[in-house]
C-alpha cells in the first residue's frame, strides 16, 4: 500500500461508496452520480491544461458538446441494429482531438489572455456550425439517444448497468489523467509553466509541448462528452455554448486549479447546486458568477487546494527544523500565478 | 456577383459602419483599460448592456413608476447612463479588482467574468430574455434620401457621434499632457509614482473611464439594437477577436481594426450572407497564422 499515491488511495477508499450507489437509490439518485461524474470528467480534462500549462481554455464546450454529437449522431443513425458503443464513445474522442488540434493550433500561437480571447472567439464558430449543420438538432438537440450494449452484451438501457459503466470509465479516466502528469512529459509542462525561458533554453519545444497538452484536454473533454450524452440520452446546443465552458472554469477553480481531486469536488458542488436550482433561471448565473467573484479574490487556491495548504502548513508547524522542500506533497500546490 | 443593387450595397455597408462603430468603441475601452490596469474587462459587454436597459428603464419604466415627470429623455440618458455605469465601474475597482494587480492577468479576467454573470443573471432574472426596443429621439427621427440610399437620420448620427468619440479620445491620450502621463503610467507606474503622480488614483479613474466609454456605446445602442440581457456578451464575443486581431497595444489600432472589420463583416452579408456570422472570426484565425503578435502586434 505504501507506494501507492495519495490521489489514487483516496480513489480506492471512495469506490466502495460508489459501488453501493445502486443499491441505495434513495440515498444518491444514479442518474444524478453518473452526471456527476460525467461533469467530473470534463473538469478533470479542463484541469489538466489550466493547471499544469497556465493556460485558461474558454472553449471546452466545443470539444465537449461535438463529442456528444458525434456519439449520439452515431448511436441514432444506427437505431435499430445497433452501433457498437464503444466505437461511438471513440470517435466522439477522435472528433473531439481533432478539434482540439484545430483550436489548438491557433490559440497556442498566442499566451495569458490572448489565449483565453481566441479559445472564445473559435468556440463561437463550432457553435454557429451546430446551429447551422441540420443533423445536430438545431435548437432542439438530439433526443432519446439510444445506449446500445457494452461489447454486445450488456444492455445499458439499464440504469444500473450504465451506472458501472460510467463509473468504470470515469476511474479509467483518473488514473490516465493522473499517470500524464506524472509522466515525464507532465513534468516538462509543469517546466514550461512555472519557468518558460529555462524550459526552453534545456531543449523543450513550447509550442508543441502546449499543443499536445491541449489536445490532450481536449481529447477527455470529449470523453467526458460522448459519456454524458448516453448517460442523459440527450445532446443540446446547450453543451456547445459558452455556458459551458463556463462551468467547467467554474468547477476546476471552485475546487483548486492544479490538484488532482479539485475538479471532482468542484463537479459535484456545482452539479448539485443546478440540480436544485433548475428552475431558479437567471438567480443560478447570479449564483454562479458572485461565486466567481467570491473564488478570485477570497480563494484562489479553490477547497481542495487551500485544504491542501492548510494541511501543510500544520505539517511545517509540527516539524520545524524540517526545510520546506523535503516535505511530502504527492501534488503540487496550486500556484498562485499559474503561468502566463 | 454584379448584379447586386447599389441600394442594397449601400445598406448593408452602413450596417457594417455602424456595427464597426461599435466594435471601434468597445475595444478601444478594452485597450485603455488593458493598458493601465494590464485587465482584460470581461464585464465590458454586460456594462455596455446595463447602460442600454438604464436608458430603456428611464425612458420606459420610471414613468410608470413615478409619474409621467420623471421620463427621462435619450440626451440625458447619454450622459446620465455611461455616469452610473462607470461609477459602478470605480465602485468595483476600488473594492475588489485593485487587490487583484500584482496576481496574473488570470484572476482580473475571472473576477470581471464573474461579474458579467451577476450583471446578465441580475437583468434576465427582471427584465427575462425576450427583450425591449426604445425608440430613437424625435429629433433624430426619420431619414434623408442620399439619392443613391435612404439613410435613417439615427444611424448617421451613431456613426458621428461614436467617430467623434474615438477621435477624441485618441487625441486625450496621445496628444494632451494628461494622455502622457496615463501612457508613461502604461510603460512604468513605479518610476511615474516616484515622480509624485497619484498612480491609484489614475488607474481608478481610468477603469471608470473605459466603463463609461462602453456605457455610451450602449445608449447609443439601445435604439438600433433589441435590448436584452446578452445583447453584451454577443458583442464581446467579436470585439475579443477584433481585439486578437488589432492587439491592445495602441488606440488607433482597435479603432481602425473595429471600423474595418465592421465593414468587411458588412460587405460578407452582400456577398456570402451565410458565412456573416463567423467572418471576423475567420479573419482571426488568419491573423493569427500570419502575423502571430496581431496586426498593430506589441505582445504584452
Amino acid at each position: 500500500m505504501k507506494n501507492i499515491p495519495t490521489p489514487v488511495r483516496i480513489l480506492l477508499a471512495l469506490l466502495i461508496p460508489a459501488l453501493l450507489v445502486p443499491v441505495f437509490p434513495e440515498i444518491a439518485y444514479p442518474v444524478f452520480v453518473m452526471k456527476v461524474l460525467c461533469y467530473a470528467l470534463f473538469a478533470l480534462a479542463f484541469n489538466l491544461l489550466i493547471g499544469f500549462t497556465g493556460l485558461v481554455s474558454f472553449g471546452h464546450a466545443a470539444f465537449f458538446g461535438w463529442a456528444g454529437y458525434t456519439t449520439g449522431i452515431l448511436m441514432i443513425r444506427f437505431s435499430p441494429a445497433g452501433f457498437p458503443v464503444e466505437l461511438a464513445i471513440l470517435a466522439g474522442i477522435l472528433v473531439a482531438t481533432a478539434i482540439g488540434w484545430l483550436i489548438g493550433t491557433l490559440a497556442i500561437r498566442r499566451t495569458g489572455i490572448y489565449f483565453s480571447m481566441i479559445t472564445l472567439a473559435l468556440s463561437q464558430i463550432a457553435y454557429f456550425l451546430a446551429v447551422q449543420v441540420g443533423w445536430t438538432g438545431g435548437e432542439d438537440g438530439m433526443q432519446g439517444i439510444p445506449r446500445g450494449k457494452l461489447l454486445g452484451l450488456v444492455d445499458l438501457s439499464d440504469d444500473n448497468n450504465m451506472y458501472y459503466f460510467t463509473l468504470g470509465v470515469f476511474v479509467l479516466g483518473f488514473l490516465a489523467i493522473h499517470r500524464i502528469v506524472h509522466s515525464p512529459f507532465g513534468q516538462s509542462l509543469k517546466a514550461l509553466r512555472d519557468n518558460a525561458p529555462r524550459a526552453v533554453s534545456l531543449g523543450y519545444d513550447t509550442d508543441r509541448c502546449k499543443l499536445y497538452a491541449f489536445m490532450l484536454s481536449a481529447a477527455f473533454a470529449g470523453l467526458a462528452g460522448s459519456l454524458k450524452a448516453l448517460v442523459l440520452q440527450l445532446s443540446a446546443l446547450n453543451d456547445v455554448m459558452l455556458s459551458t465552458s463556463t462551468e467547467v472554469l467554474l468547477m476546476t477553480l471552485l475546487g483548486g486549479l492544479g490538484t488532482s481531486w479539485g475538479p471532482i469536488v468542484g463537479a459535484t458542488l456545482v452539479v448539485s447546486l443546478q440540480n436544485y436550482l433548475a428552475e431558479l433561471g437567471g438567480v443560478v448565473t447570479i449564483i454562479i458568477g458572485l461565486t466567481f467573484i467570491v473564488c478570485v479574490s477570497f480563494f484562489r487556491r479553490g477547497m481542495v487546494g487551500e485544504w491542501q495548504a492548510f494541511l501543510q502548513r500544520r505539517t511545517t508547524k509540527r516539524q520545524r527544523n524540517v526545510p520546506l522542500d523535503a516535505l511530502p506533497h504527492d501534488t503540487a500546490p496550486a500556484p498562485e500565478t499559474p503561468g502566463r | 456577383m454584379f448584379d447586386i443593387s447599389m441600394q442594397a450595397l449601400a445598406a448593408q455597408l452602413l450596417v457594417g459602419l455602424i456595427n464597426g462603430c461599435f466594435y471601434a468603441v468597445l475595444s478601444m475601452g478594452l485597450a485603455i483599460i488593458f493598458g493601465l490596469l494590464n485587465i482584460i474587462n470581461f464585464a465590458h459587454g454586460a456594462q455596455f448592456m446595463v447602460a442600454a436597459f438604464l436608458a430603456w428603464i428611464g425612458f420606459a419604466q420610471l414613468p410608470l413608476l413615478l409619474g409621467p415627470e420623471f421620463r427621462i429623455n435619450f440626451w440625458v440618458a447619454l450622459v446620465l447612463a455611461p455616469v452610473i455605469v462607470g461609477g459602478l465601474g470605480i465602485l468595483l475597482e476600488k473594492t475588489l479588482l485593485k487587490r487583484l494587480y500584482h496576481l496574473d492577468h488570470l484572476y482580473g479576467l475571472l473576477l470581471t467574468f464573474g461579474v458579467a454573470l451577476v450583471l446578465e443573471g441580475a437583468f434576465r432574472h427582471f427584465y427575462g430574455i425576450s427583450g425591449a426596443s426604445y425608440d430613437p429621439p424625435a429629433l433624430l427621427q426619420g431619414g434623408v434620401d442620399l439619392g443613391f440610399m435612404y439613410m435613417p437620420v439615427y444611424r448617421g448620427f451613431v456613426v458621428v457621434a461614436s467617430l467623434s468619440i474615438c477621435v477624441v479620445t485618441w487625441y486625450l491620450f496621445e496628444k494632451t499632457r494628461l494622455g502622457a502621463l496615463l501612457r508613461a503610467g502604461t510603460e512604468n507606474p513605479k518610476l511615474l509614482q516616484a515622480f509624485g503622480v497619484n498612480i491609484p488614483l489614475m488607474i481608478t479613474l481610468t477603469y471608470g473611464f473605459g466603463v463609461a466609454l462602453a456605457g455610451v456605446a450602449g445608449v447609443l445602442a439601445a435604439p438600433i439594437m433589441q435590448i436584452n440581457p446578452l445583447m453584451g456578451a454577443n458583442l464581446l464575443n467579436i470585439v475579443f477577436a477584433v481585439v486578437v486581431i488589432g492587439g491592445l497595444g495602441s488606440i488607433m489600432g482597435a479603432i481602425l481594426t473595429g471600423l474595418s472589420l465592421g465593414l468587411l463583416e458588412g460587405l460578407t452579408k452582400v456577398f456570402y450572407p451565410e458565412a456573416s456570422t463567423v467572418v471576423v472570426f475567420v479573419i482571426m484565425a488568419v491573423v493569427l497564422i500570419a502575423r502571430p503578435a496581431g496586426m498593430f502586434g506589441k505582445e504584452h
